[in-house]
């Protein structure tokens, strides 16, 4: 268990370092994330794992843990912001106007030229 | 008064005590959530948000005091984001698959975010700061904050919307997609994702580990896109930047 942690912090590690020696406009777990996909890949070629046992390994059971409790992670970083109510202000109404349509339209947006795409692809091949 | 009162003193200045708050409120959250049958309109994240902030109110604990023990709970959404690999090298035959679906959908969804806010903002009257710290409330949060440092707009302010946005999206993406009668979950969870960040993508691995996937590229690739196309929107429309 201890020897996953390692492998995700490294690769956190590893992502921050490029992400800042770079200059690159992401995250450094997000960098992170891909640095861990293409050592699987890599470690995959070798026949030491493969996408039907992965959930098996101690990296795989930490990583699924970690991800099915992913939303209290974001407890800490809410209350912050909700010391922050005051810079809402005068504007709290447009911005709430402007937050329901624009999240409403994006889902909207994005969920169908998602599945229109998806359906062309299916229907020419 | 004296012994319990300064038994509190030394419990509510070490991290022990904000730490196991916020992991028991979140069971209890949580709990809420799975009795309700996991209907999204009792969204875990929000309830415990909202218990923990009028538990600091009612003690008049600073969120600084807080976050000393909050700060454990907040530092592993760096290694759970590069956790997300290991359901997207489970699925990438999936993802491989759904690449131009992804791509599309990627483009659409972020012009739609960036613009529909900024419109409905500015026809509402809001002044130029505070649409710019707008602009990036689909993003997850460390990125939105510096786009909106960087142009002008108040990272604070955006860290604001970027919650609110969260759970909102988090709230309403399930009945949204069943109404329009979607059950495709690579494209809800992309959508989730793409819309609602983090928190979204938190609710679509409760929903299913394919949305939940599909969520976390969502969220890494609008992260790239957005920080390409905002400060583009932002000098377009705002030129003395």
């Amino acid at each position: 268990m201890l020897r996953a942690f390692a492998i995700l912090l490294a690769c956190q590690l590893a992502g921050e370092t490029i992400a800042r020696a770079l200059a690159l406009p992401l995250p450094g777990p997000v960098i992170g994330l891909v640095i861990l996909v293409m050592l699987l890949f890599a470690v995959e070629r070798r026949h030491l794992v493969d996408s039907s046992t992965i959930d098996g390994t101690s990296l795989g059971k930490v990583a699924n843990g970690l991800l099915a409790v992913l939303g209290v992670l974001f407890v800490p970083a809410g209350v912050g912001v909700i010391q922050n109510l005051g810079l809402l202000g005068e504007y709290g109404a447009a911005l709430a106007a402007a937050l329901v349509v624009s999240t409403l339209l994006t889902l909207t947006v994005t969920v169908w030229v998602f599945v229109g795409v998806s359906r062309l692809i299916e229907r020419d091949g | 008064m004296g012994a319990p009162s300064s038994l509190w003193v030394y419990l509510a200045t070490t991290p022990l005590l904000w730490l196991t708050l916020t992991v028991v409120i979140w069971i209890l959250a949580d709990w809420l959530a799975q009795l309700s049958g996991r209907n999204p309109l009792v969204n875990p994240v929000m309830i415990a948000i909202a218990l923990v902030s009028a538990i600091l109110l009612a003690t008049g604990t600073s969120y600084g005091t807080y976050f000393t023990g909050a700060q454990f709970i907040h530092f592993l959404l760096g290694p759970t984001t590069v956790a997300i690999a290991i359901p997207l090298y489970k699925n990438w035959p999936t993802v491989r698959r759904k690449a131009l679906p992804m791509l599309a959908a990627l483009i659409a969804g972020t012009a739609t975010s960036i613009v529909s806010a900024i419109a409905v903002g500015a026809a509402l009257g809001l002044p130029r700061d505070v649409l710019i710290s707008l602009a990036p409330k689909s993003v997850t949060a460390p990125v939105a904050m510096s786009l909106s440092e960087s142009l002008g707009g108040v990272p604070a302010l955006t860290a604001v919307l970027v919650v609110f946005t969260g759970v909102l999206g988090a709230v309403v993406v399930t009945p949204l997609m069943n109404a329009m009668g979607l059950r495709d979950y690579a494209a809800r969870g992309f959508a989730a994702g793409l819309a609602a960040h983090g928190i979204g993508t938190a609710r679509a691995f409760v929903v299913d580990p394919v949305a939940g996937t599909f969520a976390g590229i969502a969220m890494g690739l609008s992260a790239i896109l957005s920080s390409l196309l905002i400060p583009v929107i932002v000098r377009l429309l705002f030129p003395t930047a």
